[in-house]
């Protein structure tokens, strides 16, 4: 079993309860000498998702509704339930997530377990933002239904899976008029004009991602494009069609994703996106859920897989780090093919080890090529923790504790809710 | 077990005023691959009778068809095995409070031991009743419904095992390969009257049925894959379907193996 990333492979002890009622069986076998933990979809890429030779509670066939409210729009839905379904019963009764993370092949377990956030967080904040309800159960004692205002809630929102089994959550929809967006493509050449254009972009438009090629340093450095998007206002209520319409079936040799395949493949993306001028509609899932339309991407890495790195650096601080961190990444030539970056809101994260804070997020891939990727994504957190930015814990599969606790200060509080018979291979690593 | 029905949940207005895309009675709705089928029908806006033991799983897989745009979902609690002498009883009784029935989908079944089936003659008996002795009861009740009205169509879960018997589990595959030829005689009986009758032949599935096999490969079919071929061979295609297709061709490949190479193997 290998998380999204597949740098860290292991062996796990994989049970797959496909009803509710079997949980507790499973819970009561979990104790802090043999502790388990629940997993979704595992698209998470590092290593919390991950309990090597120990248990493992696969959620995913738990994916029932247990109620939905096509009047106000609130939907009680067991954990294991992906957003991707989920969409396919919101969206023709007129309603949406409340934000989603770039794939929909995400549970509603693991969207507030990693408490995700989405192109639209500036204007929506975080998913655990929108849970009004969930169901705990513990390991340590029976089962709880909590919800905001309650420490243990808080904990549980972004806690990673460690405060508990989450059997249900309940979360508000928010109203669409349609299924499209209006969206509109910005080139930018340099990452300073990025920060000019996203700070005016977020008061117009709901939904803002930019793209930016790290392959090219000097006078290109930072090139990139700005999309943003709102709801179209006019159009019908069409969902997603499920199933990939492409698949990846092998693991791609290793070569495939090399410095200059990477580069190449940049450059055509910003001529094709440059070229675009004007306005566009689209419907939601090529904006949304780009790379959802070919499943098992992650193989295009290799067999040795790869890194994602996501940090948040603060407003103070974002404009000079992003640009050093893409500096570095230009001087190293190990430069991913998609590297996003993001601003996010002021709102007040939910949960205690939420990774949104204001300011700006840098998302991006490597190749896993042994040691000179580790000793780059160190050199990476250097300037994150220079900047006092942080690491996503979804994302990460090697960061030192030191880096993890600066991070995230209020992590001693985190502690105490974290439940006894839970653990993970980033928990043991972090909390140390 | 009792063998009374669910509550309604839908709310009364609605049910008299929205048609139902099909009527559809599940036996054995509780499977994943039931479960699959079972969410297609209520995407299409199907009215549905779930049957299977377990009432309060039932009422759970209910209430998320009726989320997923089921216009009606019905459950009853009950043992089919035991029950199937009442088969007739019982189906007359669901096409009723559906106001009819369009699609009847056997789905049940019990993989077993065939080590333990060797020399435990109740295993043995389970093996076979469950996934034959008793399913006919149904498949021939509902046979009769369909040939009656005219229109419809039985579905019944057989399996790539009931193709040749091997080792390794000829107790399952003999039960599995006799409810095929049965249902293929529903078919055969149906001819010209508009309904129809299909035995599905899943070939390896990842479901908790199988959860003691080693997974993974190009063989292996998803439960949501196989719940789409039963949707789909309720409206079309021949008494014999294999899903996925491939395997119409890989069992023609082993039923013809000479049993002096076959016999060197442990399939």
């Amino acid at each position: 079993m290998a998380s999204w990333g597949r740098v860290i492979r292991a062996n796990h002890f994989v049970a797959r309860p496909r009803f509710g009622d079997e949980l507790d069986g499973f819970l009561n076998g979990l104790s802090a000498d043999r502790p388990g933990l629940a997993v979704g979809l595992r698209r998470s890429y590092g290593d919390t998702n991950l309990n090597p030779d120990g248990r493992i509670i696969d959620m995913t066939s738990l994916d029932r509704v247990i109620a939905f409210d096509r009047e106000t729009g609130v939907m009680r839905a067991e954990a294991g339930l992906s957003l991707s379904q989920a969409l396919q019963i919101l969206v023709p009764a007129g309603w949406f997530l409340p934000t989603t993370p770039g794939t929909r092949f995400v549970t509603l377990g693991g969207a507030v377990a990693n408490d995700v956030h989405g192109k639209n967080h500036h204007a929506a904040g975080t998913f655990g933002a929108s849970v009004r309800r969930l169901k705990l159960l513990r390991t340590d004692g029976g089962a709880q239904e909590i919800g905001p205002g309650n420490a243990l809630f808080h904990a549980t929102v972004g806690g990673l899976g460690l405060t508990g089994v989450i059997a249900w959550v309940e979360f508000q929809a928010v109203r669409v008029p349609s299924s499209s967006l209006d969206a509109e493509d910005t080139a930018f050449a340099r990452v300073e004009d990025y920060f000019d254009i996203a700070a005016e972009r977020k008061h117009s438009f709901e939904h803002t991602m930019a793209w930016v090629d790290c392959s090219v340093g000097g006078a290109k450095l930072g090139r990139g494009i700005l999309s943003a998007a709102n709801w179209y206002a006019y159009g019908d209520v069409a969902p997603h069609r499920e199933l990939p319409s492409k698949t990846v079936p092998l693991d791609a040799p290793g070569f495939t994703l090399n410095t200059m395949t990477v580069r190449a493949f940049n450059s055509v993306r910003h001529e094709l996106k440059s070229m675009r001028s004007g306005p566009y509609r689209s419907h939601y899932e090529p904006f949304l859920y780009p790379l959802d339309g070919i499943a098992n991407w992650n193989r295009l890495y290799g067999p040795k897989g790869f890194y994602q790195y996501q940090c948040v650096l603060p407003p103070a601080t974002a404009r000079d780090g992003v640009a050093e961190l893409l500096k570095a990444i230009a001087t190293s030539g190990q430069g991913s093919p998609l590297a996003v970056l993001k601003d996010f809101g002021p709102r007040e994260a939910v949960g205690m080890l939420s990774f949104p804070m204001e300011g700006t997020t840098l998302a991006l891939d490597f190749r896993n090529r042994g040691e000179s990727t580790l000793r780059l994504m160190a050199d990476l957190d250097r300037i994150v923790a220079a900047a006092s930015g942080r690491l996503y814990p979804a994302k990460d599969g090697r960061i030192p504790p030191e880096m993890f606790q600066a991070g995230f200060p209020k992590w001693q509080d985190f502690r105490a809710y974290v439940d006894p018979g839970l653990s993970s291979a980033f928990w043991r690593r972090v909390s140390g | 077990m009792d063998g009374s029905l669910g509550a309604i949940a839908m709310q009364p207005d609605l049910k008299n005023t929205i048609k139902p895309s099909n009527r559809v009675v599940i036996l054995g709705a509780l499977s994943a691959m039931a479960t699959a089928a079972a969410r297609i029908y209520a995407a299409e806006g199907a009215a549905l009778v779930l049957v299977a033991r377990n009432e309060a799983r039932l009422a759970a897989l209910a209430a998320d068809l009726r989320a997923r745009g089921a216009v009606e979902v019905e459950t009853a609690a009950l043992d089919l095995e035991a029950e199937a002498p009442q088969a007739r009883l019982h189906l007359a009784d669901w096409a009723k409070r559906l106001g009819s029935v369009d699609h009847i989908h056997l789905v049940y079944g019990y993989l077993g031991d065939q080590a333990k089936a060797s020399i435990d003659p109740t295993e043995l008996t389970r093996i076979t009743v469950s996934n034959f002795a008793s399913a006919v009861h149904w498949c021939e009740a509902a046979a009769n419904i369909l040939r009656a009205q005219r229109h419809g169509a039985l579905v019944a879960v057989s399996s790539v095992a009931g193709d040749r018997g091997r080792q390794s589990n000829y107790a399952y595959g003999a039960a599995k390969g006799g409810i095929a030829l049965f249902v293929q005689g529903i078919a055969h009986s149906l001819a010209g009257t508009g309904a129809r009758a299909v035995a599905v032949k899943p070939g390896f599935v990842d479901t908790p049925m199988t959860d003691g096999l080693k997974k993974g490969g190009p063989m292996w079919a998803s439960a949501d894959q196989l719940g789409r071929a039963l949707r789909r061979a309720a409206d079309a295609g021949g008494p014999i379907q294999y899903a996925p297709g491939k395997w119409r061709m890989v069992m023609a490949i082993i039923r013809s193996v000479p049993a002096f190479v076959f016999h060197k193997t442990k399939l």
